[in-house]
């Protein structure tokens, strides 16, 4: 089975550089790292390869300048290559851009399966999944927990508020896979080394015949109007036990919904 | 974070620096934290040893993955600034170089790719003795060939992870030195299998554990006519001083990285509090009387660093080390330990709080001025092979 799973490589959260008061984007002429929202997505087309007994997880992701630094980490995880799409003309891609890229770029790959992360860590739009199926005219599952695939139907277990839904999916479909779902391998050193001799085909965007004018700066149909500080965060609540502090706190837990 | 000094600055050692990292902040300094006093860190090191990072100098031929030593000091330093204490394994990665330089082929087939893969723990280095400390070649235990089989009388100490170990590089005498030209010759090296099939201690061997200040694993270990088949012995007879030399310099260089990485954690810690706490008003990291002892620290650190690099780069190309291996030793260990203090200062009551890891990390970090070789025989051995003045000792 071969498994194509998105991945973005992104400023590093630890060090994450500033944003362009011009374009009101974050500045990329950093390091770039994978995002670890698609470590989930690597491990579990990785999961999925290994439980067929064939095929081979690819990589496909896009980014302005050349940097693979994010795709080799991937790479060491274990899978076996990647498309990375590149050209100064993608800058300022919205996410609809984004998934025309994707799609153009998956589709040369034929999968049996796209995987993709429920959203990126630094744009958190959490579009470009289903935008990639709409464009793919694929069937597309969101917040996939737990996907095995039989003959040529994918079974995701799909996270919801309350549990989870099982939904059955015909192949080829785009699943997007939630952060923490699966605990995604370390590399190992022979791993590391091994990434460094996959292969990684460097496209632009002649050669996946999109036009230049609709993505990037050029295309965008998404506008930053204004960007702020996130606000400090507030303070804590304080529950002092008078005897009582078991049930309140089993209220405030409760108003958060995550109990 | 603190980053280590900028020489030999190369990708590669980024995502090594990365990924080791990663592994190693799973565990954190709680669990090192409880494994405290003595309980060895089995877990980290099986996961160590599968992604590979033990084997990592063992060439590539033999299952290993063929990295250099610069290579391999980062990844001791990463565990080391991460909080944790590579000391519990760092001897899997280079006590096995003297099977590699020394040993047959058949010696190295049989053993270097079990000990990649971690099916064999080589990680005993028996060397030191009670009665002659660093004056290696006083050591008494004795190796006397008794037709197909050597038997070896004799005891080591500071034998350190020789209970977790199923290997053990034995330095032992084979000839009297009375009837050597030199003290250190008629020493021969060889290569123990210290267990059986069910894991036991093989007859003629005996290991008692020695608490020390830290969670070091260190022990005595006792020979009573143990017997060795006549192929345990790796190189040529009579020429074991030589043999293990040569592979000091690549432990010295890999304890400097330790130290380094201690350096880093200490900084790390003590500069964040010292940005964070306030008394009387401001953050304490801005009267002078604490911000200077950990610049001090910090400039003297990378200094250390950079002889580190320097070392490694010489044993990476083959050539003479000697000197810069024990400086880099003898700087990064009084770095780490002037790092350690002055965190030690800027915490005030609480880095002596177990749960703060700085006192943890500093009886660590203490060892290494005195281990694997005193700093004070890294004076003289510059004093006299590198100055040119007479012998001090």
């Amino acid at each position: 089975m071969n498994v194509v799973v998105c991945v973005k490589q992104i400023p590093d959260p630890a060090d994450p550089g500033a944003l362009d008061p011009e374009t009101r984007t974050l500045k990329r002429d950093v390091k770039l790292i994978l995002d670890e929202s698609d470590s989930y997505g690597v491990e579990m087309g990785l999961q999925l390869v290994d439980a067929a007994g064939e095929g081979e997880v690819r990589l496909v992701s896009m980014a302005p300048n050349n940097e693979v630094s994010g795709l080799r980490t991937a790479l060491a995880m274990g899978a076996e290559s990647a498309v990375l799409v590149s050209d100064e003309a993608l800058a300022g891609s919205d996410a609809l851009s984004t998934a025309k890229v994707l799609a153009a770029a998956i589709a040369r790959c034929e999968p049996d399966l796209v995987l993709a992360a429920t959203e990126s860590s630094d744009g958190y739009t959490g579009t470009v999944p289903v935008q990639v199926a709409e464009l793919m005219d694929l069937p597309s599952v969101t917040f996939g927990k737990e996907i095995t695939v039989e003959g040529g139907t994918a079974t995701v277990k799909r996270q919801t508020e309350a549990g989870y839904d099982e939904v059955e999916c015909p192949l080829p479909c785009v699943v997007s896979v939630t952060a923490g779902v699966v605990e995604p391998r370390y590399p190992s050193f022979k791993g590391i080394m091994a990434a460094k001799n996959k292969p990684v085909e460097e496209l632009d965007l002649a050669g996946l015949g999109i036009d230049p004018t609709t993505v990037g700066w050029a295309g965008a149909r998404q506008e930053i109007t204004e960007i702020a500080e996130a606000p400090a965060r507030e303070a804590g609540e304080v529950i002092v036990d008078e005897g009582d502090a078991h049930e309140r706190i089993l209220a405030f837990l409760d108003d958060l919904k995550v109990l | 974070m603190i980053a280590g000094a900028a020489s030999a600055h190369r990708d590669d050692l980024d995502v090594i620096r990365t990924e080791v990292r990663r592994l190693a902040d799973k565990y954190g300094c709680e669990y090192w934290r409880g494994l405290e006093p003595d309980r060895y860190p089995e877990e980290f090191v099986a996961d160590l040893t599968t992604h590979g990072w033990l084997g990592a100098l063992i060439p590539e031929e033999y299952g290993g993955g063929g990295l250099d030593l610069t290579g391999a000091s980062v990844i001791l330093e990463e565990v080391s600034a991460s909080g944790g204490n590579p000391a519990a394994c760092h001897a899997q990665m280079y006590v096995m170089g003297t099977l590699l330089r020394h040993g047959s082929e058949e010696q190295k087939q049989r053993y270097l790719p079990r000990i990649a893969s971690g099916d064999l723990r080589l990680q005993a280095f028996g060397v030191t003795e009670p009665a002659a400390g660093s004056d290696t070649g006083s050591i008494r235990t004795r190796a006397v060939r008794d037709g197909d089989v050597w038997r070896v009388n004799g005891q080591k100490i500071w034998t350190s992870r020789a209970m977790y170990s199923d290997l053990m590089v034995l330095l032992a005498r084979t000839m009297p030195a009375e009837e050597c030209e030199r003290h250190t010759d008629g020493l021969s090296v060889f290569l123990v299998e210290m267990r059986d099939d069910a894991g036991e201690l093989v007859p003629g061997l005996s290991i008692n554990p020695i608490p020390t200040m830290m969670n070091h694993n260190t022990t005595e270990v006792f020979f009573d006519d143990l017997e060795l088949p006549a192929d345990a012995l790796v190189g040529t007879e009579g020429m074991g001083f030589r043999h293990v030399l040569d592979g000091m310099n690549a432990e010295r260089i890999l304890i400097a990285s330790e130290c380094i990485g201690d350096g880093r954690f200490f900084l790390e810690r003590a500069s964040a509090y010292a940005s964070e706490r306030t008394v009387f008003g401001r953050p304490i990291g801005a009267n002078q009387g604490v911000q200077f002892p950990l610049a001090k620290a910090y400039a003297n650190l990378q200094a250390a660093d950079l002889m580190r690099y320097r070392a490694a780069e010489l044993f990476d190309a083959g050539r003479p080390c000697a000197a810069e291996a024990n400086m880099a030793k003898m700087l990064a260990s009084e770095a780490s330990w002037a790092a350690g203090n002055a965190a030690l200062d800027t915490h005030g009551g609480f880095g002596f709080a177990v749960e703060y890891d700085i006192e943890r990390k500093l009886r660590e970090t203490r060892l290494y001025q005195v281990a694997p070789v005193n700093n004070n025989l890294v004076l003289a051995f510059l004093g006299e092979k590198v100055l040119g003045m007479p012998k001090s000792y």
